[in-house]
């Protein structure tokens, strides 16, 4: 931080009226002072004027920035400084051996481009059906990619020390995932327009009085919460009471089911079942019968927790 | 999953690499604003400092109401101005019955607050009441000379604060070359009492000396007010010590053409340019004169076997 030496120490200045032409007439000594100082330095001769180098500063400052931190020598460097590695200035040309031209070393039309490469030999280890050529962009990428974590990785060092660059920045994409693999989805417009639904009923009145932006949908509810079975059974339906009586007794024993094996009654469906089967080989074709019980699914579904953590 | 964001825009690259910590920092810019209520005065000063640093300063027209320098609470505002402007000067004013034509210069490290001086104005005189030869006027950017008479600022522990706040202020960009030909300001600040100081801004006139030092002359242009410091915070000794630091002086040259080697020592690489062979002239074998010999011999022949010169002994 280069200082000049434009400033003076003070010599005493008596205080009267007229104040001013005798502060001026200080500052003009003052000033003459530095500028003898100023003009005697060594100066060089510009198109403008002549130009003297200021000497050092001897009032300091403080800075307004705190100083730049260096960064950390990435992985390569500090491989390259062990094996003693050293840097070459390349020549923005080289030569292609394809199409045996001086090209440029890098971007449009440059050296060792896949697309130039007319024919690749089939090497012994090489399968048949397999593209070489293909072989060779996934190769490309696969290195970028590296590449690209090493590079991550480096500015990550970077960034623990204080020391990224100023142009750069680390953004988290997702949040880490912790717990279940399960990937945070995307959420899709039904899932969204539904949660709308939920948030603008959310309020004291139940977004009842709420001003309604264009475009908005009302929130779709039903008008009854409660279901009753009909007083009358009429002739369509059929059996509701009973249906519903035998979904609670389903839900019942299935929980318990472990505990309420039948042995006998087992044994003996069992046996009936294999005389059916001996039977049915005879060649009458088997028939449900009613001592069988209905063979339904006891077990409850579990149900998919969908997770809607993160974007 | 960390994802690196680099622009994409070289101009806003550049832009955010002007804004990051140098080793070696040149200028700071300055953030001039006001408060709740200002005076004429104090307006006529804002907009007069903004004049003298118009290159490096930004100035908020609008009133800022929850901006109090001094209380705890009350930087907030000021420290997030400083970051979105990048500048690590301000100059607030504002006016009340308890401070009148108040001005808080304070100054930023890292964007938050460093250290703050209040000052009061009083005598204000704009500079459209000096009249001079516009030929003398200053040019904005111009490096100023200070002037500090009185020693008070040598020993009253607020104005040597004032002083070093002032200095960073108004001393313009940091410069190692300086044209001689350009000096033509002179900020005079004179500690007329240990709390108030006179401020006058002055045009330099280089008159004719019999040496090479020019005569220096002063002419007041700028505006001159009286400063009444009335508070001051200094900064904490550890920021203190933060901000002092200096970049360590590791740098070293590279040496162009020059290679250290084990075996063969140190070999240094000349490089001499082509020579041209075709077209400089040479001395000696000019085509004339060899003709003009070739004709003067046959004439000697057909004159005569040439005499050799006889050598006679000088008499």
């Amino acid at each position: 931080m280069a200082f000049d030496l434009h400033r003076q120490f003070p010599s005493t200045a008596s205080s009267r009226e007229g104040l001013v032409k005798e502060a001026i007439e200080q500052g003009t000594k003052l000033v003459q002072a530095v500028a003898d100082v100023l003009f005697n330095l060594p100066s060089t001769e510009d198109l403008d004027g002549p130009t003297v180098k200021l000497p050092a500063p001897t009032t300091k400052l403080p800075r307004e920035k705190p100083l730049p931190k260096p960064s950390p020598p990435t992985k390569w460097e500090l491989f390259a400084q062990k094996k003693g590695i050293e840097k070459r200035k390349k020549d923005q040309l080289a030569f292609d051996e394809q199409t045996s031209t001086w090209k440029r070393r890098h971007g449009y039309d440059h050296v060792n481009d896949d697309k130039d490469i007319p024919i690749i030999e089939a090497k012994m280890t090489d399968e048949p059906g397999m593209d070489p050529f293909a072989e060779r962009l996934k190769e490309k990428k696969n290195r970028v990619e590296k590449q690209e974590k090493n590079r991550l990785l480096n500015l990550k060092q970077a960034a623990k020390v204080g020391a990224l660059p100023s142009h750069v920045q680390l953004a988290a994409t997702a949040l880490p995932i912790t717990g279940t693999q399960a990937m945070p989805r995307k959420v899709g417009k039904n899932e969204l327009q539904n949660v709308a639904v939920m948030a603008s009923v959310a309020t004291a009145s139940a977004g009842k009085f709420d001003k309604k932006l264009p475009g908005e949908k009302s929130p779709k509810h039903e008008k009854k919460y409660r279901k009753f079975l009909p007083a009358v059974e009429g002739s369509g339906m059929g059996a509701l009471e009973k249906q519903q009586a035998e979904k609670v007794l389903n839900k019942l024993i299935s929980k318990n089911s472990h505990d309420m094996l039948n042995v006998v009654k087992a044994v003996n469906v069992y046996n009936v079942k294999k005389e059916k089967k001996r039977r049915n080989n005879e060649g009458k074709p088997s028939t449900r019968s009613k001592l069988k019980p209905n063979k339904k699914s006891l077990k409850k579904t579990s149900k998919r927790v969908s997770s809607n953590k993160g974007k | 999953m960390m994802k690196i964001k680099t622009p994409k825009n070289g101009r806003i690259k550049r832009e955010i690499e002007k804004r990051a910590p140098k080793l070696v920092e040149t200028g700071k810019k300055t953030l001039i604003l006001h408060g709740t209520k200002t005076s004429s005065v104090l307006n006529s000063a804002l907009r007069e400092i903004y004049h003298l640093k118009k290159e490096n300063a930004v100035k908020y027209s609008r009133r800022n109401v929850d901006i109090r320098p001094f209380e705890s609470g009350g930087e907030t505002s000021l420290e997030f101005f400083s970051l979105k402007t990048d500048c690590s000067l301000f100059v607030f004013g504002s006016h009340s019955k308890k401070r009148p034509n108040n001005l808080v210069i304070g100054r930023a490290f890292d964007h938050h607050i460093y250290d703050l001086v209040e000052i009061g104005v009083e005598n204000y005189k704009s500079m459209n009441s000096f009249s001079y030869d516009k030929k003398l006027a200053p040019q904005i950017g111009s490096k100023p000379f200070f002037a500090f008479v009185g020693e008070g600022f040598e020993s009253v522990e607020e104005l040597k604060h004032l002083k070093e706040i002032l200095l960073d202020l108004f001393h313009g960009e940091v410069v190692t070359n300086l044209n001689l030909a350009g000096l033509d300001r002179v900020y005079v600040c004179t500690a007329t009492s240990s709390k108030k100081v006179l401020f006058t801004h002055c045009a330099l006139q280089l008159k004719k000396s019999g040496t090479i030092v020019p005569r220096m002359e002063l002419v007041e242009v700028g505006p001159s007010m009286d400063m009444v410091v009335r508070r001051h915070r200094l900064p904490d000794d550890s920021l203190r010590k933060e901000a002092m630091k200096i970049a360590p002086e590791s740098t070293k040259k590279k040496e162009k053409n020059v290679t250290k080697d084990a075996i063969q020592g140190k070999i240094g690489k000349i490089y001499i340019p082509d020579q041209k062979v075709g077209s400089v002239a040479l001395p000696h074998r000019a085509k004339g004169v060899k003709r003009e010999r070739r004709e003067a011999k046959i004439k000697d022949e057909a004159n005569g076997p040439r005499e050799k010169k006889q050598k006679h002994p000088s008499e």
